[in-house]
């Protein structure tokens, strides 16, 4: 621990500045809350971030620096000293001062809305932050927003209906009241209790970095890549920890006792966006919701892929290096930005190097990068004019589930012919890789219907498949096929609308 | 949006009987809806923890099928935090958690029988250190050969309970003579409850050395038992309550036996108080699920469709143990018929005994699996004659005053299907979009749409006739207030507020004037299961019973207080009007209670009429059928097998609704869950007999974006129950989830358009994308 570090952590619950020193790196959120604070609202479903039960909100300062922004994260695997300068909202939290229902809780609970109500108080955290964001959202906007929480008792309808109504049938006379009960509005300023929160959030800021140690184990939260780079360097079998969507399993499912945790969300290069004329570079702990913006702006196609990567409050958790990073065989940014020649800003110590996205991954869960070395940006080419981009994903569900197989596509023609062409898989292989027998098949040869059908028989070459839960290796090989098939048919203006957002 | 919001805004479907609220038939919310909402709602793992609570967790087996030739717990004892361990040889009482048949230990007694099966517990101060521990136990097996799936089991001649098979007619005969004949094999996965509130007990040491036990649980009563007879005690030593669950849907009416018995039994060894809440992982791999089915039958029938003859043959994978697998498969038998006159036929039911996990109740309980057999027939004979699968399906419904009599002899003669399908049929505008989708079909090569209407018939009333009772306990204070006690659990499905709403019209009194308290084992004894969608028949008629006799006792003192005739005092809004007087109800009640009258009563229920032979299958098992019909449209893609549903139209039979908000809410869930069981939830075992799919990472049920794009959902107007049940409403628990049955063939209907439409598709269920590609594959290689 450096002097000059910050050795406990501070945020905000219900007005009040909490201060923990001596906190378990590894107890998260939803352990806090329910053994510590005894508050039992918040519920674990599955302690894997795939249920929704555990949802919590948290509001930070925006890049404005005037306004609160609001996320919905799952608590039951976010580290509790992620929380330092946030400001943690929970189902306990909404009731107005004279003990009247949220808006949001009141349309529930009119709408019929609940039944067991276990499920519940996720899906009030989520629907609180849809609230927060979007004052008249569309039926794909509320599916999206709740694709996290999983309710068996199915009160799909009366939840969306709720949903519908909470702004304009019950959150539009709470224009006077506190942050908490004023809904979204475009345009609208910040109001004396909004400020106020974001003057308290504002004094916690500090510019020492945070550096825990407690119950056997060590948290660093470093504030620039330079720290970074010289933690890695002392550490480098720490556990590099971004939105914790994958590693909060490791302690939650798998027991794993992790002694060094070196956290990137507030290493401000990694929290950095650009777009330059050739190409977006985005900070590898910019998080999973924030990098699909300009990602979409850029490649429209490329939407139902991001909407399709797991639910909000993992996006928002999430980052686009970790997922990068993470290396898994089945990641589904990764085919897409294969198939764009992204590369990768490495750092180790004070040395840099760039390396393509496709030489980063060398076998299952295995990566180029060296003892000490972490992911600092993804550099991702701008498109160019008259290229065709696609992604496919295919998997049991469409929303919140993990692909059998996940396809991209980017095709430059000249004339008739191609002139480049990406093709990328996931869930193929040990890895996700480019097929590179298929693409040859097809460089330099005019696009038609008679390469195609060579085109997919050269994937057979490229890809040995397994079977697993998700899918048998029979019916990922043909969906290979059939989804480069999809390609073809797309970018001859034969292909169907797509089911996902189908007739929504 | 749909009917129902409609008739929510406008209070237009919304007829209370009377004028206090929360009358019978009233819309009102959930008794517990602001408690959700505010997550102030207390469930089991919510409960304060009392002081030296230690915490379980449960090492498991990790063969299928194998001997125990040796357990080193050293490691578990030696870490940190750990105060006890116990095993098999632990155990004071009964090793058994099985609810019918003693063939289900609670810890393996040295053979281990599924991956998963709990072979010792470990107590510790934190669930942390206590799962932590539970890794560490070192288990040396002896390994047996496992027989992991039906098929084999059958060939085998394993089995859980004896083979079982209905007669009627001469099948034989009927399917040689008849016009057409078909023979086919369907399968059909199971179903995990995923009740988002895992299984969870918490036993306390009392005095006597008595235990305590919170647990979340349908059956407090059979919890009560069990752990009694686990700690070598008797009922009396044991009291069980269950305020709430988070979801059950028959997961939690036998299995958290085993929870609760852990839970027991460690509290006593240790005299602290333990909880044992599972990780969703250990939940999904330790406990039981809807049974996996293999199908076969053979049908005889006649140029218009009609069955002349059938067939069946059922194997259910029920696992390493009876569990309730029994009455399971009985109802198999008794729903294979769904809505059908079935005049020769011949059932034969095996219930396999394999070294997987012990399948359980599960909404519908072998229902779904029966009406999911002779669904697929109907269709197959429709599209093997060309014909409309709905013209096929109204040719074998049950007629009215003629083919009315069950394969199992009991008369239909309820039978309002006819009603629903052609109601449904019009105002689905079923035969235009027939047409639209043929269209649709003929100018999409890659997407293709299907439709089809389904109907749902079902049998209610607990198949073992002695579960058809329920008491009711019931207290009136002196101020007025109400304290109301049953037997019956509440899950999610609105028992609890059901009761209240019956309750408050008896007295006539709000509904918030009325406490309702947890279900416990000291209040009421004996109580069946909250299952087999008799919650509110039974504790409804239960508690209008005890709030009758104390009705009687304040109408007795108020025409002698008062001096008026007994039938000149009306309870009303309230109020009582007693001769001219008018006096408010909770002043009626002081002054009785000040004359020393009682006002506590209990009130019990048994369902009348109810008969039924086990031995021959014959009799009267079912004291009514609930009705419904669904009309489902669905679109996949050629290319994966995907596939979303379009819309969805059902027509719902309640009788007249207790509360037409609950029963939408069951309607609306029971179909989603269905859905889900016959299209994304697929239960995945390797070829050890280890469950894969364990978590919602990898196990699949329906997400808001699921719910049909369009979804039309209507309450049958007009249809009071013929049977005089509690205030003519019917059960509406199980029949909804078999709606989804119509999601099924329409897929079956997409998948068929691919080629002639006359070929019978191969839809393995659930028709995950995986199992729609392949059913279209073979469609093309066929056409």
């Amino acid at each position: 621990m450096t002097s000059n570090s910050q050795s406990s952590i501070r945020f905000v619950l219900d007005g009040e500045v909490i201060e923990l020193a001596a906190v378990d790196p590894t107890r998260t959120v939803l352990q806090y809350l329910r053994e510590d604070l005894g508050k039992v609202g918040t519920k674990e479903g599955c302690a894997e971030g795939d249920c929704g039960a555990c949802t919590v909100a948290l509001a930070e300062v925006d890049s404005s620096g005037g306004r609160l922004q609001v996320r919905a994260i799952n608590s039951c695997i976010q580290f509790l000293p992620t929380l330092d300068g946030k400001e943690l909202i929970t189902v306990e939290s909404l009731r107005g001062p004279d003990g009247s229902l949220h808006p949001v809780q009141q349309a529930m609970v009119d709408w019929h809305g609940s039944q067991c109500g276990f499920c519940t108080p996720g899906f009030i955290m989520s629907l609180f932050a849809l609230y927060k964001n979007n004052a008249s959202p569309s039926r794909r906007e509320i599916d999206d927003a709740l694709a996290g929480n999983l309710c068996r008792c199915a009160a799909y309808r009366p939840i969306i209906e709720a949903a519908r109504r909470m702004v304009t049938d019950y959150g539009e006379r709470q224009q006077a009241g506190g942050w908490l009960l004023q809904p979204h509005a475009a345009n609208a300023r910040a109001g004396d209790d909004e400020k106020r929160r974001v003057d308290l959030l504002n004094s916690l800021k500090s510019d020492r970095s945070l550096a825990l140690e407690a119950h056997g184990r060590k948290f660093f939260a470093p504030q620039s890549s330079d720290e970074m780079a010289h933690l890695l360097h002392e550490y480098p079998d720490a556990t590099v920890l971004a939105g914790g969507t994958d590693v909060g399993l490791w302690v939650t499912k798998q027991h794993k006792e992790l002694e060094v945790l070196i956290y990137t969300g507030s290493v401000s290069e990694l929290r950095a966006q650009a777009v330059s004329d050739s190409q977006l570079e985005i900070g590898a702990a910019v998080s999973l919701s924030d990098a699909m913006q300009p990602i979409i702006e850029h490649y429209p196609t490329l939407e139902e892929l991001f909407l399709r990567f797991a639910s909000p409050p993992i996006r928002n958790a999430g980052t686009l290096g970790g997922n990068i990073a993470n290396g898994s065989p089945i990641g589904d940014t990764m085919p897409a930005l294969l198939v764009l020649d992204t590369s990768l800003v490495l750092r180790k110590g004070d040395g840099r190097r760039t390396l393509p996205l496709s030489d980063f991954y060398i076998d299952h869960q295995q990566t180029a990068l060296q003892p000490g070395e972490f992911v600092e940006k993804i550099l991702i080419p701008l498109p160019v004019d008259g290229e065709h981009v696609e992604s496919y994903k295919v998997s049991k569900r469409f929303d919140q589930d993990i692909s059998a197989v996940c396809g991209a596509y980017r095709l430059v023609l000249d004339g008739g012919n191609v002139a480049d062409i990406k093709i990328a898989y996931g869930g193929m292989a040990a890895i996700c890789k480019r097929a590179e027998q298929c693409e040859k098949t097809l460089r330099g040869k005019p696009w038609n219907e008679v390469l195609l059908d060579e085109a997919m028989n050269a994937l057979g070459r490229d890809f040995t498949p397994l079977s697993d839960m998700r899918s048998t290796a029979q019916y990922r090989q043909r969906i290979c096929r059939n989804l480069l098939q999809r390609f073809y048919l797309d970018t001859t203006g034969a292909g169907d609308e797509r089911l996902y957002s189908y007739g929504r | 949006m749909n009917g129902y919001t409609a008739m929510v805004a406008s209070g237009k479907r919304t007829k209370p009987r009377s004028g206090i609220a929360g009358a019978v038939g009233s819309a009102i919310p959930h008794e517990s809806s602001e408690k959700h909402v505010s997550g102030e709602a207390i469930y089991t793992d919510d409960i304060p923890e009392p002081k030296g609570l230690l915490q379980l967790a449960v090492g498991m087996s990790s063969k299928a099928h194998a001997r125990i030739s040796s357990i080193d717990l050293g490691a578990v004892r030696a870490a940190p935090g750990v105060i006890d361990v116990m095993i098999a040889d632990d155990i004071p009482g009964d090793n058994n958690c099985g609810p019918v048949i003693a063939d289900d230990p609670v810890l393996a007694p040295g053979l281990v029988q599924y991956v998963g099966q709990a072979v010792f517990a470990v107590a510790a101060i934190t669930v942390e250190q206590a799962r932590k521990a539970a890794q560490l136990g070192l288990i040396e097996y002896e390994e047996l050969e496992p027989i992991l799936d039906a098929r084999k089991a059958v060939a085998a001649g394993s089995f859980v309970l004896p083979s079982a098979s209905i007669k009627r007619g001469d099948s034989t005969g009927a399917i040689a003579s008849a016009a057409h004949r078909l023979k086919g094999s369907v399968s059909l996965g199971g179903q995990d409850h995923f009740y988002l509130e895992g299984q969870v007990a918490m036993a306390m040491p009392a005095e006597d050395g008595d235990l305590f036990v919170y647990s979340s649980t349908q059956h407090p009563g059979e919890i009560q038992q069990l752990v009694a007879a686990a700690i070598g005690r008797e009922s009396k030593d044991v009291v069980v309550e269950c305020r709430r669950m988070g979801g059950a849907f028959g997961g939690k009416e036998s299995q958290p036996a085993l929870i609760a018995c852990i839970a027991g039994l460690m509290a006593q060894k240790t005299g602290r108080p333990c909880k044992l809440r599972l990780d969703r992982d250990d939940d999904m791999i330790m406990t039981g699920k809807r049974h996996d089915f293999e199908i076969d039958y053979d049908v005889g029938f006649a140029d218009n469709g009609r069955i002349e003859g059938i067939e069946f043959m059922f194997a259910s994978r029920c696992g390493m143990s009876a569990d309730l697998s029994g009455a399971i498969n009985d109802r198999t038998m008794f729903h294979c018929d769904n809505a059908y006159f079935l005049e020769n036929v011949t059932i034969v039911s095996h219930r396999c005994k394999t070294n997987t996990v012990s399948n359980t109740a599960f909404r519908g309980f072998g229902g779904p699996q029966g009406m999911f057999g002779i669904e697929c027939v109907i269709d197959d004979i429709a599209r093997h004659l060309g014909k409309d699968p709905l013209d096929v399906r109204r040719e074998n419904f049950y007629g009215i005053g003629e083919r009315d009599t069950t394969h199992y002899l009991q008369t239909v003669d309820d039978n309002v299907i006819h009603e629903i399908v052609d109601d449904l049929e019009k105002s689905s505008d079923y035969r235009r979009r027939v047409d639209e989708i043929r269209q649709f079909n003929q100018a999409h090569e890659l997407l293709k749409r299907g439709i089809a209407l389904t109907p749902v018939k079902f049998g209610i009333s607990f198949t073992a006739t002695h579960l058809n009772q329920a008491g009711a306990l019931l207290h009136i204070y002196a101020d007025g207030t109400v304290h109301l006690n049953h037997g019956g659990t509440e899950m999610g499905q609105g028992l609890f507020t059901k009761v209240a709403q019956v309750v408050a019209e008896e007295l006539q009194i709000d509904i918030d004037r009325i406490k309702i308290t947890a279900s416990d084992t000291s209040k009421v004894p004996n109580a069946s299961a909250t299952a087999a969608s008799s919650g509110s028949d039974l504790n409804g008629k239960a508690a209008q019973a005890a709030a009758r006799t104390i009705k009687r006792r304040l109408i007795k003192f108020a025409a002698k207080h008062y001096a008026v005739a007994e039938d000149e005092v009306v309870f009303e809004n309230n109020e009582v009007q007693i001769g001219a007087k008018r006096v408010a109800f909770q002043e009626l009640v002081h002054q009785a209670w000040f004359a020393r009258t009682s006002l506590s009563a209990t009130g019990f229920y048994s369902t009348p009429q109810i008969n039924y032979d086990r031995s021959t299958f014959s009799g009267r098992p079912f004291f009514y059928y609930a009705y419904g019909a669904a009309v489902a449209e669905v679109i996949i893609d050629t290319l994966t097998g995907e596939h979303r549903v379009l819309r969805v139209d059902i027509l719902h039979d309640c009788g007249k609704s207790l509360n037409p908000a609950i029963d939408m809410g069951q309607i609306e869930g029971g179909f989603i869950q269905g859905v889900g069981w016959l299209t994304s939830e697929e239960l995945w075992w390797n070829a050890d007999g280890e469950l894969k799919t364990h978590a919602p990472s990898t196990y699949k049920i329906p997400t808001c974006s699921d719910l049909p794009v369009d979804f039309r959902v209507r309450l049958l107007e007009s249809a009071a129950n013929r049977e005089d049940t509690i205030h003519r409403s019917k059960a509406v628990g199980e029949p909804p989830l078999m709606l989804s049955l119509s999601v099924f063939h329409a897929l079956r209907d997409a998948v068929a358009s691919v080629g002639s439409n006359n070929r019978t598709p191969v839809l393995r269920a659930p028709a995950t994308p995986e199992s729609v590609l392949d059913a279209v594959s073979e469609q093309q290689a066929a056409s």
